[in-house]
């Protein structure tokens, strides 16, 4: 049995070797296109939660910049997500009163009409993309929807690295996407140059500057910051429920170590019947 | 399954019972005294475990179908509905979708296992046919679940396998779009493809029923690949030997499952798969989910369509074959030092086109693919049957017993 | 081997129980979310309470609105109506009800409109008390929706809701 087990390994590693080698070279080296490089965020891994501050600043940068062009299909009572950006209901009344959204259904005279929006309304599209064809018609691109843009988002992990994010428990590839793109606009004469966007022409043109956003926290209002705190936002849109996993997760692990190590003694105790 | 039982209940309701419809006997004598050969190692647990995997599936499949909305403007939106609002949605949805992955991972474990050790061999062939189709329904179920979600990817994925049917010469675009119900993958396909997904599984149900009283009738192998001969000397009852080692490997496996549910969820979820579908744009870079990749590359590989296609329907079909391509008189690797060493390359050729499935095609990764293929396809129809007519096998112990004693022997 | 046969009894027992209890611990907490997943999720949950404009609703008529799925009457009692919920004798009552206890300004009656028979959806201005009268097996309610013959047990149930303005209510 040792001998399956050790011999298991080896030619594995070794087919991995040989494919990834052969792969390697035979690819050309097109424009230099460096991967995003891994942010720390507090959310993650097993232990990792939601930054409520950083939540509020990301919202705030997606409300004061990217709300004029990208949707965010989540509706508003989210927001009171209390592992999220956990504001209280009357602002997010408040917040949701201010927007206009279509009803569902016509008035009694069969009209639609529009009307100021609820808890449970869903943020309505921005007022200069009703729809994503208008969006197309300015940028030869609709700005995608943000609600998912943190899942949606990817760059090619490598060998042996997708090896690695097993254990490392590595999940944000999303946000450190978002965070890459929003800082590589890296030359000024160029707004729509990216260095980590693939084949860095990007349809959107670059959209922080610093001092843009006003913080009332006290934090830096750099270019860096607004990106951070927007894709944590995003990564919190993007899955709402991540903390409560985790938390759930950590009882259900501990739960079947517990468990399997009782099965493993009452395995034992059985079979040392029969010898 | 394995014989008249000599179960007895204790009370005389249970006689009245039993004397009327013997069902406590039967499961007595399946998983309480059913003997099982004493030496079996861990690989053997895999059965128990894909059994229980099998239940989740269907369990938390039914508590989605709940909440999930057939149709393509409704999918994606119910799944993040699911995901977000439903209580214990997310819980439900990354069991179901990791779920699908544990499976496989089981399922491969349990395929390789079987093929080290000889186990589709006399008399274990209708055993082993059951097991191939059970693959083929595993695949087609977890290929149609896939779409649901109606993201990108589901709606690439549905739309690259349903093409394969169209390599058929003369009647292939016909088929194809009878499988669509339209022109294209849409919502009339979407639609079917939910019905079948909720089908198959209590199909799957059905052939492991067979595949499991055609073990029961024949007897599991084991890693000495000689069969019992002394009931008494070779084999421990079911209960409770094999169930608990059945549920320890079960526990241990739990860990793996709640590790990807509870902090990697999305590892194996491909990002382009939240977006939504759209008919007019295929995302950049298309792979099928991890499990399939083999047999993708395997199409890849092969630059002409219906001989890519035919190849990848053959790589699959091949399997059921097994128990007369290989035609050596002894089963279990562990006494075939040749076998052993084509098997391994077998194994090598399979993660090989696994890992170059998931890769963008160039020319090397095109060579190496093809290179893998043959290594495939040459162990089933060259390597198999030529081995056994030049091996030299070492000699295999007399019984179980004497395997057993062996071990232990060497053991002290 | 060897030191398990010197084991004493109980020490197996305890390992079996132990193990017996966590595995029905574990079981219990899978069943919860697969039995919780049917409850009113987050998304229901959020519309539990709607606004209505009273505004629009000329006295004497009833307006009918949904609300958490059902339907619920919202009457503009004229001054003939109000005053035969008033002065019913409350011994004619099955299920004895002031009026006063039923509404919060005197014109406004809000019930669901439920039957409280088998569920079926009474249609009003019917039946021998001017209130409602049930399609499906004769219940007859009054103009304050108390249940008067037929085989409903109770009156119509009153729904939580405040006045947010004088033409504006909020149920739920």
């Amino acid at each position: 049995m040792i001998r399956f087990k050790s011999s298991l390994l080896a030619p594995a590693t070794l087919a991995l070797m040989l494919t990834g080698g052969a792969v390697a070279l035979a690819a050309d080296a097109p424009v230099e296109q460096p991967k995003p490089e891994r942010q720390s965020w507090s959310f993650y891994g097993p232990f990792g939660q939601f930054d409520q501050a950083q939540l509020q600043r990301g919202f705030q940068v997606y409300k004061e910049v990217c709300s004029s062009c990208h949707r965010l299909s989540i509706p508003f009572r989210m927001l009171e997500d209390a592992n999220g950006p956990g504001y209280s209901e009357a602002q997010v009344k408040t917040l949701a009163a201010s927007y206009q959204v279509v009803n569902d259904d016509p008035n009694e005279k069969g009209e639609i009409f529009k009307r100021p929006g609820t808890p449970a309304d869903i943020f309505p599209p921005p007022d200069s993309f009703p729809n994503d064809e208008a969006a197309a018609a300015s940028f030869g691109k609709a700005p995608p929807d943000m609600w998912l843009l943190a899942k949606a988002r990817k760059y090619e992990r490598g060998f042996p690295n997708f090896v690695f994010d097993i254990f490392d428990a590595y999940q944000e590839i999303g946000a450190d996407y978002i965070y890459a793109i929003l800082t590589g606009y890296t030359k000024p004469e160029d707004t729509q140059w990216n260095l980590y966007y693939p084949g860095h022409r990007i349809a959107m043109p670059a959209p922080l500057q610093d001092g843009q956003v006003k913080y009332t926290d006290g934090t830096a209002p750099t270019v860096s910051n607004y990106a951070k705190d927007i894709a944590a936002f995003l990564s919190w849109a993007a899955e709402p429920t991540q903390t409560e996993r985790k938390k759930i997760g950590l009882r259900a692990m501990i739960f079947l170590i517990v468990f399997a190590g009782l099965m493993y003694f009452t395995k034992k105790r059985i079979w040392a019947d029969l010898h | 399954m394995s014989g008249p039982s000599t179960y007895v209940p204790k009370s005389a309701l249970g006689r009245w019972f039993e004397s009327r419809l013997p069902i406590m006997g039967l499961m007595h004598s399946s998983f309480v005294a059913y003997p099982v050969p004493r030496n079996l190692n861990y690989f053997w647990t895999f059965g128990a475990i894909l059994s229980f995997m099998l239940i989740a599936q269907i369990v938390t499949g039914i508590v989605l179908a709940m909440h999930y909305v057939p149709s393509a403007t409704m999918a994606f939106q119910s799944v993040e509905h699911i995901m977000r609002d439903v209580n214990f949605g997310w819980l439900l949805r990354y069991l179901h979708s990791n779920g699908a992955s544990m499976f496989f991972l089981a399922v491969y474990i349990h395929i390789f296992r079987g093929m080290y050790y000889g186990s589709y061999k006399a008399p274990r062939e209708v055993l082993w046919i059951l097991g191939v189709i059970i693959y083929l329904l595993m695949m087609a179920t977890a290929f149609m679940g896939y779409v649901l979600p109606w993201g990108s990817m589901s709606f690439a994925g549905a739309t690259v396998i349903t093409n394969l049917f169209t390599a058929i010469p003369l009647v292939g675009v016909s088929v194809s779009h009878w499988l669509w119900g339209g022109y294209a993958v849409g919502d009339p396909t979407l639609n079917r493809f939910f019905a079948l997904h909720y089908l198959l599984p209590f199909m799957i149900v059905g052939v492991v029923g067979l595949h499991v009283w055609a073990l029961h009738v024949v007897g599991q192998n084991n890693p000495d690949g000689v069969e019992v001969k002394d009931v008494e000397r070779d084999t421990v009852a079911f209960t409770p030997y094999a169930t608990i080692k059945d549920m320890f490997a079960l526990s241990v496996f739990l860990i793996l499952y709640a590790w990807f549910v509870f902090f990697i969820p999305n590892y194996l979820l491909d990002a382009d798969n939240s977006v939504i579908a759209n008919p007019l744009v295929t995302p950049a870079h298309i792979v099928p989910e991890w499990y399939l990749l083999p047999f993708y590359a395997i199409l890849r590989a092969i630059p002409n369509k219906l001989v890519g296609v035919v190849a990848l329907f053959a790589a699959i079909a091949l399997l059921a074959f097994l128990p007369w391509l290989d035609t050596s008189a002894v089963k279990s690797g562990k006494y075939r030092p040749l076998f052993r060493f084509f098997f391994w390359i077998f194994v090598v050729c399979c993660v090989g086109l696994g890992y170059l499935g998931s890769q963008e095609v160039t020319e090397g990764a095109t060579l190496m693919a093809r290179i893998f293929s043959v290594g495939y396809f040459g162990y089933l129809v060259v390597a198999l049957p030529v081995l056994g007519l030049i091996e030299k096998t070492k000699p295999a112990p007399p019984s179980i017993a004497d395997a057993v004693l062996a071990k232990s022997g060497v053991a002290h | 081997m060897s030191s398990a046969a010197i084991e004493t009894p109980s020490r197996r027992d305890f390992l079996f129980i132990a193990t017996g209890a966590v595995a029905v611990v574990g079981v219990g907490s899978v069943v919860w979310p697969l039995v919780d997943q049917m409850n009113p999720d987050a998304s229901t949950l959020a519309l539990a309470s709607i606004e209505v404009d009273l505004g629009a609703i000329p006295e004497g008529q009833i307006v009918t609105v949904k609300w958490r799925g059902g339907p619920v009457f919202i009457r503009h009692r004229t001054k003939k109506e109000i005053d035969e919920a008033v002065n019913a004798p409350l011994s004619d009552l099955k299920d004895p009800q002031t009026d006063a206890d039923r509404v919060k300004k005197p014109e406004w009656l809000i019930v669901v409109g439920i039957c409280t028979h088998l569920g079926c959806v009474p249609l009003g201005h019917e039946g021998p008390f001017d209130g409602w009268k049930c399609p499906c097996h004769g219940s007859i309610y009054d103009t304050s929706g108390r249940i008067r013959s037929g085989p409903a047990p109770l009156n119509l149930p009153v729904p939580e809701y405040t006045f947010v303005s004088d033409t504006k209510v909020k149920i739920g």
